[in-house]
């Protein structure tokens, strides 16, 4: 089959380019690993939008989600890429056949970003996004003592949908250091993005009266089995789940597998590929939109998502160059609001050094092979110079999560040790297939 | 340890975790079953056999690794349960050898 764009994930930003996309007359196809559109901020709109815990902004989602279902692009869902060929546009998905486009587009969003602590991997701890899915696809709750524990403004939402749910949080240990409020009004952006901080305020007053903790520092999970206790620094309390949190990075996996150029994100602490104005990147036949390109939110995500189908059209001959500027200066404007109160979350809820890179040498970073801090530390010191190299050492990264959930970790630890800056340490270069086939699959081709 | 919330999604679609069957709504995914089964693991780590849970939910940790029907390393968190699914705990490493080889 073959396209004009190809848009790979059906979120915020992929739903969005692939309507704007259809408007201009592109043949689209539109693959995504879940069931249903929406992504994960919009994840099971169609099925849960009555559930009110889930709030209004959520439910805003349908009318996204509706009108990607009747763009007229094809639509393939629960299907997977595992390998692209940039240079002719052969996409190898499963299940399924073969597809081939003029222009990807990459709109794979985010992952939380991994909080390596000690007993992080004991059943009963997991992502707050986690717990949130729970709650959007089968309307399910944590019961008995749960913990949350972390930062961000997902804390503060997900609190306030259990709360709702008749399941509040026992106890919100908040890792926000003393003084950070300053410093996020320093950034900037909090006025041009009131909106947004009111909508922040309303949450907290919606928790207020929950058990918090502030500026928790030294959190560890203990427990035999699974998770009975959560410490820190000065605190321990009974907990049958903790859900961690501190914030999202860009899904740079696929980008990174691609080799297209990436530039290191100061704000963000964290790798994003380069991309233009309109989301073109390195790759003159890939974009990338929406959270995969810097973390912005769902807003921002939509129109990027609607800039590179722009563009595409632009570049496919669809569009003039006029009718490229004069269509994309009003979303340009909507993205430029929707990014607005980015500096100050940023600097509010920067994550630790600990976070990052983990002092304690006992705690595992690399949860498929089991691999510690220390084991890091020490294969730094026999000369592995980032995360591609103590793969060899440690098998660190080559495991079934590919290094999504170790690679950072590995190079900030290894920078760490080296003395040099984050950016100097070249991060872990994924290799398809994207996912982990089986033989059947392979064979199937 | 999760709980429904029948008010909001009935829990319509009966499965089996472990072969004890549970009822869970349309939509969940078969890592939620687990999750929602109340179950110890939904696997044992290939290198030291250490319980695991789902972490992610959304794909990328690769913890809730699990057979499904008969199929091994499954990520569940990505499978939408059907009616009549059959989740297992996946306990370590395969065996690589074949067993009528003798060793």
């Amino acid at each position: 089959m073959s396209f004009d764009l190809a848009v790979i994930g059906a979120g915020p930003a992929g739903m969005a380019a692939a309507v704007e996309a259809r408007a201009l007359g592109l043949a689209v196809l539109v693959v995504d690993e879940q069931p249903a559109p929406g992504g994960q901020v919009f994840r099971s709109v169609e099925a849960a939008h009555g559930d009110a815990v889930l709030g209004a902004e959520y439910s805003a989602g349908l009318g996204l989600v509706e009108s990607f279902r009747r763009s007229g692009a094809t639509y393939r869902p629960g299907t997977t890429l595992w390998h692209l060929d940039p240079d002719s546009g052969e996409m190898s998905l499963t299940p399924g056949g073969p597809a081939v486009a003029r222009r990807v587009l990459l709109a794979t969003g985010a992952q939380e970003r991994p909080v390596p602590i000690l007993g992080w991997t004991l059943p009963g701890v997991m992502g707050m996004g986690a717990a949130q899915i729970m709650l959007k696809t089968a309307g399910a709750v944590p019961s008995g003592q749960v913990v949350l524990a972390g930062q961000g403004p997902l804390l503060w939402l997900l609190a306030a949908q259990l709360k709702r749910a008749g399941a509040a949080p026992a106890l919100i240990l908040e890792t926000t250091p003393k003084g950070r409020l300053a410093a996020a009004f320093r950034a900037g952006g909090w006025f041009s993005g009131r909106g947004l901080l009111l909508k922040g305020l309303g949450l907290l007053r919606e928790t207020r009266g929950l058990p918090v903790v502030r500026a928790v520092t030294g959190l560890r999970a203990e427990g035999e089995g699974r998770v009975q206790r959560v410490v820190w620094d000065g605190g321990s309390a009974d907990c049958d789940t903790l859900l961690l949190h501190e914030g999202v990075v860009p899904a740079t996996h696929i980008p990174l597998a691609l080799g297209l150029e990436h530039a290191w994100d100061v704000r963000q602490q964290c790798w994003r590929p380069v991309v233009d104005v309109h989301g073109a990147s390195s790759h003159d036949r890939v974009a990338v939109a929406g959270d995969g390109a810097g973390i912005g939110g769902w807003q921002a995500a939509v129109a990027s998502g609607q800039l590179a189908a722009l563009d595409a059209a632009h570049r496919l001959g669809r569009l003039t160059a006029e009718g490229l500027a004069q269509r994309a200066a009003p979303v340009r404007r909507m993205q430029a609001e929707a990014l607005a109160l980015r500096p100050f979350l940023d600097a509010l809820y920067a994550p630790s050094a600990a976070v990052l890179a983990p002092p304690d040498d006992q705690v595992l970073v690399c949860r498929c092979e089991e691999v510690t801090a220390g084991q890091v530390r020490a294969a730094a010191r026999l000369g592995a110079q980032g995360p591609n190299q103590a793969k060899t050492f440690l098998r660190s990264g080559m495991g079934a999560c590919q290094g999504r959930m170790c690679g950072a970790t590995v190079a900030r630890i290894i920078a760490e040790s080296r003395g040099v800056t984050p950016e100097t340490v070249a991060p872990l270069r994924p290799r398809a297939p994207y996912k982990p086939l089986t033989v059947a699959q392979l064979a199937g081709l | 340890m999760y709980a429904t919330r029948p008010e909001a999604r009935p829990a319509t679609v009966e499965v089996f975790v472990d072969g004890v069957a549970v009822r869970v709504p349309a939509g969940a995914s078969a890592a939620a079953a687990v999750l929602l089964a109340g179950s110890a693991a939904i696997r044992e780590t290939a290198v030291t056999g250490a319980p695991r849970l789902p972490y992610c939910m959304m794909g990328v940790c690769f913890d809730c690794l699990a057979e499904v029907d008969g199929a091994a390393n499954v990520q569940a968190c990505m499978v939408p349960v059907v009616a009549g699914m059959r989740i297992s705990r996946q306990a370590g490493a395969r065996d690589a050898l074949m067993p009528e080889a003798g060793r």
